[in-house]
């Protein structure tokens, strides 16, 4: 038997009221040794309180090629920003 | 249309030029993937050989509080093997044409990790001198361009500090002790030195991939000037311990604001370059044992995942 097996990409939420974040991948058979995985190489020191694991290939990812005409379009969207609007200074609280 | 290759190298440079990280996905240049796929998984060899010098000492640490310490600096550079090959392998080549490589020995690894540990003061000299070393390569590492490489630079540094302060704390302590401890300390300072020095690589002229790592922003400083940085910051620490640094031509340059130092055994270099070191063979020896002990366990890991699968498949239909 030699098959390798499949990569897996790990989030971890660092403590409560925080998002999970990406923190690299590791290769397990399943999704709970993935875990277990994670558990040992990533929160050693309490790096986290819970973590999510996802097999790599089910991760669509944008084209980096194409990140130009997808992300460009936003930049001279500066009426998006609250600082785009000029107030008199003396207006509180907006 | 199809953009020309002389256009994207120039795109890809001015990328470097301006700072950017590389991300896996971006077009790179093929000698740009293949030197890094050489570099990071070298490294991640070096992290998982480099285990077994100390992996010797840890059935007969003197203490429980310097065999935990040691046990999880180990498993520290287990981890550092796993960011490392996970980083290479986002560049195309799989984990097990990796672990191949360096079974079969085609793969190269750090030399220094050829030197035999003799004495628990190695354990002392390794996280001190070895870490340091590396941690002056890791830190510069930090700001590599290709991404996934740098961020597990970061992580690796960080878990770095304390491996190179508990092998101080092991010298530290030799050195107030008896005569004895502290010969065993300088004998292992003795050992360790030359190897250090030698793990930044040949000097910058004898360096023929220093120009286009530079240029790549894979490297930011020449071996020679990290080696030189390593010296300065450690000399003052073997003062510290009150042990004696084995280079007669050690000496403080007012002019330079550097230490002046010996010239390095470049024969001795490339000797355990090429395989002859003291442990070479047996380094190799025990990394293969040890993947050929696990594949038992691999297999029914493997195994026990498709059972599973397998029953979930059924339960739902
Ligand atoms: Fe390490
Ligand atoms: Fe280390």
């Amino acid at each position: 038997m030699n098959k390798e097996w499949p990569i897996w990409e790990i989030f971890i939420r660092s403590k409560n009221g925080l998002d999970h974040r990406h923190v690299g991948s590791l290769h397990a058979a399943d999704a709970e040794m993935a875990i277990q995985n994670a558990r040992d190489v990533y929160t050693r020191r309490q790096e986290g309180v819970s973590i999510w694991v996802v097999e790599s290939k089910h991760i669509t990812a944008s084209n980096p090629e194409k990140s130009g005409e997808y992300f460009e379009p936003a930049k001279d969207k500066v009426y998006r920003h609250p600082t785009f609007y000029k107030l008199p200074d003396e207006l509180k609280h907006m | 249309m199809e953009k020309n290759i002389k256009d994207l190298e120039a795109e890809f440079q001015k990328r470097i030029d301006n700072g950017e990280n590389i991300e896996a996905k971006d077009w790179m240049p093929e000698k740009y993937r293949k030197t890094h796929i050489r570099q990071i998984s070298q490294h991640a060899h070096s992290e998982v050989v480099g285990m077994l010098p100390e992996g010797n000492w840890i059935s007969r640490a003197p203490s429980l509080r310097r065999k935990v310490a040691l046990l999880a600096k180990v498993q520290d550079e287990a981890g550092h093997g796993l960011y490392l090959y996970s980083a290479a392998e986002t560049l195309g080549i799989s984990r097990e044409e990796m672990i191949e490589q360096l079974n079969n020995g085609t793969a190269k690894y750090s030399s220094i990790f050829n030197y035999p540990s003799l004495t628990w003061a190695d354990m002392g000299a390794i996280g001190w001198l070895v870490d340091g070393a590396a941690i002056i390569n890791q830190v510069m590492l930090t700001k590599t361009s290709y991404g996934p490489y740098a961020r597990a630079m970061v992580r690796i540094c960080k878990e770095e500090s304390f491996h190179q302060r508990q092998g101080y704390e092991i010298m530290l302590t030799l050195c107030n002790g008896t005569e004895e401890q502290k010969a065993m300390a300088q004998d292992a300072l003795n050992r360790w030195w030359w190897p250090s020095l030698m793990m930044f690589g040949p000097r910058d002229e004898e360096s023929p991939n220093t120009e286009q790592s530079m240029k790549w922003k894979i490297k930011r400083k020449s071996n020679d000037e990290l080696r030189q940085q390593f010296i300065d910051q450690t000399v003052p620490q073997a003062d510290i311990l009150g042990l004696t640094v084995p280079d007669k031509d050690l000496k403080w340059n007012e002019d330079r604001g550097h230490y002046d130092f010996g010239e390095i055994d470049w024969e001795e270099f490339w000797n355990v370059v090429k395989g002859n070191g003291l442990c070479n063979r047996k380094r190799l020896k025990d990394r293969n044992a040890a993947w050929d002990n696990g594949k038992w366990v691999r297999d029914a890991a493997t195994a026990y995942a498709e059972r599973q699968a397998e029953k979930r498949v059924s339960k739902a239909s």
